[in-house]
């Protein structure tokens, strides 16, 4: 098993995770979108826990169980019975345009691969080439959370983003402190969590999960 | 030893007052252990002003210099203060039916732990602990904006959330950037986050790398310090909140993030060997806050919506002094981080008070206030001259510090600072005048308002517009050497 072997196994979950990034954009139902969540957050832990056994990096084993149980097993848990709690999960989101969407999606990838090449020259990680995918599913994430217009897929967009983050990380140095690493996973707890709740304020209060109602706050 | 305390303190308070819950005294337990802080923090700072910067905790953990601990006893002391505010005022919102015991329970736990992250931010050696706490606060007061559950409150909520959120992920792939220039000058582990030693190696970080790390890190921090563009969640989330929160969020939150910019501006410079594309970027956030806050400030129906457009104006001001650097703009934008801080929460205290007993935010509705109930109206005028600079007040001499500075330095945007200040005086005075002096109708309020810490809050900004201590412009200057010397 060489170094070269496993960098392709990385470099094959780097380019999964920015298809799952993709499909995301185009998936209307929200079961789906969770579903897609779970798979990239499994592809993130994967390529994690690979780069952590290639270069002998044991801290990123940390960082990959954290990954899996917190966004391949906990978060989709916790959506998945919100959803059937607020009964939301037959829902469809009536979206305009995919294929605008996914033009823009790829537009976003060239930028994101131009902007990560400077660095991704300097980074001294065997994992480097991989920054610039990282870096386009975090746009892309961004994109997804911008065009939905309801509550969860809107936050699952933001997970993504995190997703995406944690990736460029590992790509460009092998990950952040341990400690750091910590303290963000513990945000996105409190954060799901916290969301969680708002969730049910907003059904209660607008008696739908679609954003489009909150459009009171606009400067005349 | 007192570093322990300090953060202890609210966190023990927050867990207190979860159990704890709406049993009596919920509102005192908040203000004792809002003390108890206050009274750490004065320790702390007792400490630092005798010592000088020190490294607390074992691997250096957090840091102490002139600049943070200015800003710990400053966060410790408006948050005492508005506890005390909070009491009364919470008290009579429960009785008009806003809010319920559950909610309260809530409110008190959330109050305690925002205290805790945002003293994490300011103590915090490391960049990442930095961001995490950054997060942490907003996610502590999400659930205090919506408080009152109304869709108006839901919706500001949400777009706090959404809106610094997405802000704050992007501050996170600034620190990784920050992380890796710094991995190839001190190897990777924790110690390449902690800010002193970035700071000792400063000017061999790789400048590319650093200048754009600084990008993402100023927009991201700069999301939360409500800077325009990218200030829409601001003016909703104190507009539609509890009052108490909107004088924290205005005067401690927003310093808050503006400290980690400043923290990240630092390094930058250093890399960039005094080049200014920080400063440039500062300043040109700053000056497009302070010219779009002003002229939205006169088109402001909604009393706290206006005053929350004010704080984006001061603001945008301080980014500006900071951005242009040298020990005098920074001297002045520490000095005005401080009396904007003290000025903007007493007048929130003071509209808080107002708006309970009108039943409305809307200004037009609020009136004769000086009649009705003259402590308030008294209260609420002075702060409002107080924050649209005029002498003698604390204001005043730190926006005049500002301007001649930029007479100096870049004198092409003193009559854009000069316009911007004129429109806002002109909106701002014109619409509270009334408000004060006004003829009404409205009764008294049932309950005696809380109007002690309005008036520390004015003598103490009044204080610094007279003269500063001598140990205090001491500390002011220490900072400021650190930060654009």
């Amino acid at each position: 098993m060489s170094l070269t072997y496993h960098l392709q196994v990385v470099n094959l979950l780097a380019a999964l995770l920015l298809l799952i990034a993709f499909a995301m954009l185009s998936q209307r139902r929200i079961v789906g979108l969770i579903t897609l969540f779970a798979w990239q957050g499994a592809a993130l832990a994967t390529s994690t826990a690979i780069v952590a056994w290639s270069t002998g990096q044991h801290h990123l084993y940390y960082s990959a169980a954290l990954t899996l149980g917190l966004k391949v097993v906990l978060v989709p848990w916790y959506f998945f019975r919100l959803i059937r709690q607020l009964d939301v999960d037959r829902e469809v989101e009536p979206m305009i345009n995919i294929p605008t969407t996914m033009l823009i999606g790829i537009i976003l990838v060239i930028f994101a691969f131009n902007l990560a090449l400077p660095i991704s020259q300097m980074a001294g990680t065997v994992t480097r080439s991989t920054l610039g995918i990282a870096l386009a599913s975090v746009l892309l994430a961004f994109l997804m959370m911008i065009t939905r217009s309801k509550a969860i897929p809107q936050v699952i967009g933001f997970l993504a983003m995190e997703n995406g983050l944690f990736f460029a990380a590992t790509s460009a140095t092998y990950g952040m402190p341990l400690v750091v690493e910590l303290g963000v996973a513990l945000d996105v707890l409190v954060a799901v969590f916290v969301l969680g709740i708002f969730f049910f304020h907003i059904r209660e209060t607008f008696d739908s999960m679609d954003l489009k109602h909150m459009e009171r706050l606009r400067e005349k | 030893m007192e570093m322990y305390w300090l953060l202890g303190l609210p966190l023990a308070g927050g867990i207190t007052l979860a159990f704890w819950g709406h049993r009596a005294h919920a509102p005192e337990i908040n203000a004792a252990f809002s003390l108890a802080t206050l009274i750490a923090a004065g320790w702390l700072t007792a400490h630092i002003v005798a010592e000088g910067p020190v490294l607390i905790g074992g691997d250096g953990w957090f840091y102490i210099d002139a600049f943070n601990v200015f800003l710990v006893a400053l966060t410790a002391f408006v948050a005492f203060t508005t506890a005390l505010f909070s009491r009364p005022y919470m008290r009579i919102e429960q009785a008009h039916g806003r809010v319920n015991a559950a909610r309260l329970r809530l409110y008190h736990a959330s109050y305690q732990l925002f205290i805790g992250t945002m003293l994490l931010a300011l103590t915090t050696n490391n960049m990442g602990i930095l961001w995490v706490a950054m997060e942490a606060a907003t996610l502590t007061t999400v659930l205090l904006v919506s408080l009152y559950r109304t869709p108006a409150a839901l919706e500001a909520a949400w777009k706090y959330f959404i809106l610094c959120g997405v802000g704050i992920a992007l501050a996170l792939f600034g620190t990784i950037l920050l992380y890796f220039a710094a991995e190839q000058v001190l190897g990777a582990g924790g110690g390449a986050l902690s800010w002193t030693h970035l700071n000792a190696v400063k000017t061999r970080l790789e400048p590319v790398v650093l200048q754009l790390a600084f990008v993402f890190l100023l927009v991201g921090y700069g999301t939360k310090v409500g800077l325009v563009p990218l200030h829409s969640w601001l003016p909703d989330a104190h507009g539609e909140g509890p009052t108490p929160i909107s004088a924290v969020l205005s005067g401690l939150l927003l310093n808050v993030a503006l400290y980690a910019v400043m923290r990240s501006k630092v390094l930058v410079d250093g890399a960039l060997g005094g080049a200014s594309l920080a400063g440039a970027l500062m300043m040109g956030f700053g000056l497009l806050s302070v010219l779009v806050a002003a002229l939205l400030i006169r088109r402001q129906t909604d009393v706290k919506r206006m005053f929350a457009y004010s704080s984006i104006e001061h603001m945008g001001l301080i980014t500006f002094a900071f951005g242009m650097g040298g020990m005098v703009a920074s001297f002045a934008a520490l000095l005005h981080m401080t009396v904007h801080s003290l000025t903007k929460s007493a007048i929130f205290y003071a509209v808080g008070h107002a708006t309970q007993k009108a039943g409305t935010q809307v200004m037009e509705d609020i009136r004769g206030l000086i009649k009705t109930n003259p402590t308030i109206g008294w209260g609420l005028i002075l702060g409002t001259i107080a924050i649209l600079g005029v002498p003698p007040f604390g204001v005043f001499a730190s926006e005049f510090l500002i301007i001649t500075t930029t007479m100096h330095q870049h004198p092409w945007a003193t009559p854009v600072l000069l316009t911007a200040l004129g429109v806002a005086f002109a909106a701002m005075f014109g619409r509270v005048q009334p408000m004060v002096f006004g003829e009404t109708t409205l009764p008294r309020l049932p309950h005696q308002p809380a109007l002690l810490p309005v008036f520390v809050h004015l003598a103490l900004v009044l204080m610094l517009g007279l003269f500063i201590p001598g140990y205090l412009a001491h500390w002011y200057r220490q900072a400021a050497c650190l930060l654009g010397g």
